[in-house]
């Protein structure tokens, strides 16, 4: 039976299981939109901008595990999905990304709306197509959902010009895929895990830094059994927080620029770094010339290109985490630590990172652990990006897996809503609050408009201290408090989330924190908090740009203090 | 770290975009090729490509890896240590006059290249040869004055059996996971 290209997109979604579209539509994916009807078990989310489309797909895809979709017009369309898909490409989330595209004809003539978009998605997409033959269409569709979530999952786009749509052709969904060019590496090499099996037994001081990866790989209970075989204390990069559970005696939470000072001086002490599903970043080595300077590296990653990018790696594993650790915990000797883990314990003592100084004001770090305390760390956060994300993946304690959705590597003020939204859809049974600040909340606020229509349950509270808190915070530290385009006038966002049909709360006060949080959470719909917090608190500890991972600003009371020197021991005499 | 000259085979798909995609990657990562030279091979479908780039070994391995993840290319390795033969092709028009010709057409035979067009004050040579080869008979003729000139870039194959970028063409075998 001959078909539109435009069901045949939908059937070939319905067939990978999609279950929600987040879109926006126009003139070149009308066709789609008229197809849409048709296919009920495609449930479509109307956002308010494209962006909020790909932030929404984002955070589903990773509160899932699942494929999120956005869809958007043409043109305008198409260009707003853009930082939406490279903060997806640069977190590793799957996500395919439809866009319409000018009729066939029009193509190359800068028609109305019309944008090469897969021209400029080129950098921050994994692969993209243009559909050019509607006969193409359930191939390209097999294959896209294919590459988003095997290997290293990333965003894939699919360009489809508005005649392919309405073009009728025979409709067969392909059994096999024919990608020559695309073998990810699952098993681990076993001659490699052997050496780190060995390293591993030998090793004095190990730390484990884990990150996203474990995660997308569902390795939680092998990266329990690897730390607990061997009693090695594990950090997490900030993506990687929630991938093993805070409170467990072993784990000594996120390190990097933000991360916990006994974090970073673990790692910068350590003789031996078992570094799984994670890259390297600049926010989490620091100055990578004096990145871990006695330590051996072991790096296990599915990604090959990410071995040797940043770091030199000692015994490189490429393949899935999940799989990996299954195969490298078979020979793992049964170890204790017993030093090296007191060691680490002092200086967990000696630097209480994350110990929230005694104030009368409302202070954020205060906010974000009761929302903790009173979801008694049952809800998923999302965060915005700059301090509001580095509080709130400080002072909630993150025990179960995948509970905190955040942009990484991008860094992408704005993500925190629409992705809140995207996690609810895909979590409706989990509370989700978002921690967010009110510059970041601002940058996506219209998607309030998206959770009431389609009634999405999101807790929102916002940091609010009326600035563009951490670029005022680099402006404290290192432009002599020049503030330059950091202070920020807020609307009265109790009065806006009325506008938008929605209950909100303002809070000014430590003892109506926990009120209101419980008053949010027994409210069944979407719930907003002002929180006017503290104007100029600073997120500590810091470890300044350039600076090496143990040169950290701690401040209780404000007050610097560099621990560089007593930090750098030599390994003998730990 | 020593930067040396390294040459990459690569076997890609024969779509539109794909020269567009590396030469992307090559640019936003910043490394700095020296040639490419791409076209048909003996499997339908499929071009070979070699790439030049000078770099330290490190930065190298990051060009072929980053290479190797993109889904149109099949396959791709640094040939460098290998034993290869490796050829270019250059066409040169040189400035002629009638006291020059003679001694130019010398020249041209002693490194067997070809004089393929003559006009009233220049000829164009053809020559094949190793990049050594084509420097040198460069550096002989622009005493004489060079109007144009051309280089294809290198392409490289390794010596003797089977090479080893080959590939037998099979679907492939990734499943998406459940």
């Amino acid at each position: 039976m001959k078909m539109s290209g435009a069901q045949i997109l939908c059937e070939s979604l319905a067939k990978e299981g999609v279950e929600v579209i987040f879109g926006f539509p126009g003139g070149a994916v009308l066709p789609i939109y008229d197809a849409l009807p048709q296919y009920p078990q495609l449930r479509h989310i109307l956002v308010r901008h494209e962006q909020g489309a790909a932030h929404a797909a984002d955070g589903y895809a990773r509160a899932t595990g699942k494929v999120g979709v956005c869809m958007a017009t043409s043109g305008p369309g198409a260009t707003n999905l853009v930082t939406g898909i490279a903060n997806a490409c640069l977190d590793s989330s799957s996500m395919v990304a439809i866009t319409g595209q000018v009729a066939r004809p029009f193509i190359g003539k800068d028609a109305f709306q019309e944008v090469d978009i897969t021209g400029i998605t080129l950098p921050i997409t994994k692969h993209n197509y243009l559909i050019l033959d509607a006969g193409l269409m359930a191939k390209t569709v097999k294959e896209a959902f294919c590459l988003a979530q095997t290997g290293r999952p990333g965003p894939v786009l699919i360009d489809i010009p508005r005649d392919v749509q309405m073009e009728q052709v025979e409709f067969h969904y392909p059994r096999q895929l024919d990608l020559p060019g695309y073998k990810p590496t699952l098993e681990g090499h076993p001659a490699q895990i052997k050496k780190a099996a060995k390293l591993i037994n030998e090793a004095q001081h190990p730390v484990i830094l884990a990150g996203r990866g474990i995660i997308i790989s569902g390795a939680y209970a092998e990266l329990k059994q690897l730390a607990e075989t061997a009693q090695i204390p594990v950090v997490t990069t900030l993506l990687g927080v929630s991938c093993f559970p805070e409170s467990h005696a072993l784990s000594f939470g996120m390190v990097g620029m933000h991360g916990m000072a006994y974090a970073n001086l673990a790692l910068y002490n350590t003789d031996l770094i078992i570094a799984i599903g994670m890259r390297f970043d600049d926010r989490v080595t620091s100055k990578i010339s004096e990145f871990a300077p006695h330590a051996h590296i072991i790096h296990i990653d599915i990604d090959p290109a990410e071995i040797g990018k940043n770091v030199r790696v000692d015994v490189p594993i490429v393949g899935d985490v999940k799989r990996v650790l299954k195969a490298l915990n078979k020979l793992i000797a049964s170890t204790e630590h017993t030093d090296w883990l007191r060691q680490v314990e002092d200086w967990r003592k000696e630097h209480p990172s994350i110990e929230i100084r005694d104030s009368t004001s409302l202070l954020p770090q205060y906010v974000v652990s009761k929302i903790h305390e009173v979801t008694k760390g049952e809800a998923i956060i999302v965060t915005g990006v700059g301090q509001n994300q580095m509080w709130a993946a400080q002072h909630y304690c993150y025990d179960k897996p995948n509970t905190l959705i955040s942009s990484g590597g991008l860094g992408t003020m704005g993500f925190g809503l629409p992705a809140a939204m995207g996690v609810k859809v895909g979590r409706p049974d989990s509370p989700v609050w978002l921690i967010d600040g009110d510059g970041s909340f601002q940058m996506t606020i219209q998607e309030l408009a998206t959770i009431v229509q389609d009634n999405i349950a999101v807790k929102m509270a916002i940091l609010n201290n009326g600035y563009l808190g951490m670029v005022r915070q680099w402006q404290e530290m290192f432009y002599e408090k020049r503030y330059v385009a950091t202070p920020l006038s807020c609307p009265d966002f109790v009065k806006i989330a009325e506008g938008y049909y929605l209950p909100g709360l303002r809070v000014k006060r430590k003892e109506e924190v926990v009120p209101a949080i419980k008053q949010a959470m027994e409210h069944d719909g979407p719930f907003l908090i002002d929180f006017m917090v503290e104007p100029e608190e600073n997120v500590y500890p810091m470890v300044p740009p350039g600076a090496t991972l143990v040169e950290i600003i701690e401040a209780p009371k404000k007050v610097e203090k560099a621990i560089s020197d007593s930090a750098k021991l030599p390994v003998s005499n730990i | 770290m020593a930067t040396t000259k390294h040459t990459l085979v690569a076997l890609v798909e024969d779509k539109p975009g794909v020269l567009n995609q590396m030469a992307s990657l090559f640019r936003r990562r910043g490394f700095n090729i020296e040639s490419i030279a791409v076209g048909h091979c003996e499997l339908p479908h499929l071009s070979r490509m070699t790439i030049v780039v000078g770099g330290a070994t490190t930065m190298v391995e990051q060009v072929r890896k980053q290479l190797d993840k993109l889904v149109d290319v099949v396959k791709v390795s640094d040939i460098t240590g290998d034993k290869l033969v490796a050829r270019e092709l250059a066409l040169i028009k040189v400035k002629t006059t009638s006291a020059t010709r003679s001694e130019i057409t010398q020249i041209v035979d002693i490194f067997r290249a070809n004089i393929i067009d003559v006009g009233s004050d220049s000829v164009t040579v053809e020559v094949t040869g190793d990049e050594n080869k084509v420097d040198s008979l460069l550096d002989l003729l622009s005493g004489f004055g060079i109007k144009e000139m051309s280089r294809t870039g290198r392409i490289a194959m390794t010596r003797g059996g089977a090479g080893r970028i080959s590939v037998k063409k099979k679907p492939s075998e990734t499943k998406p996971k459940k």
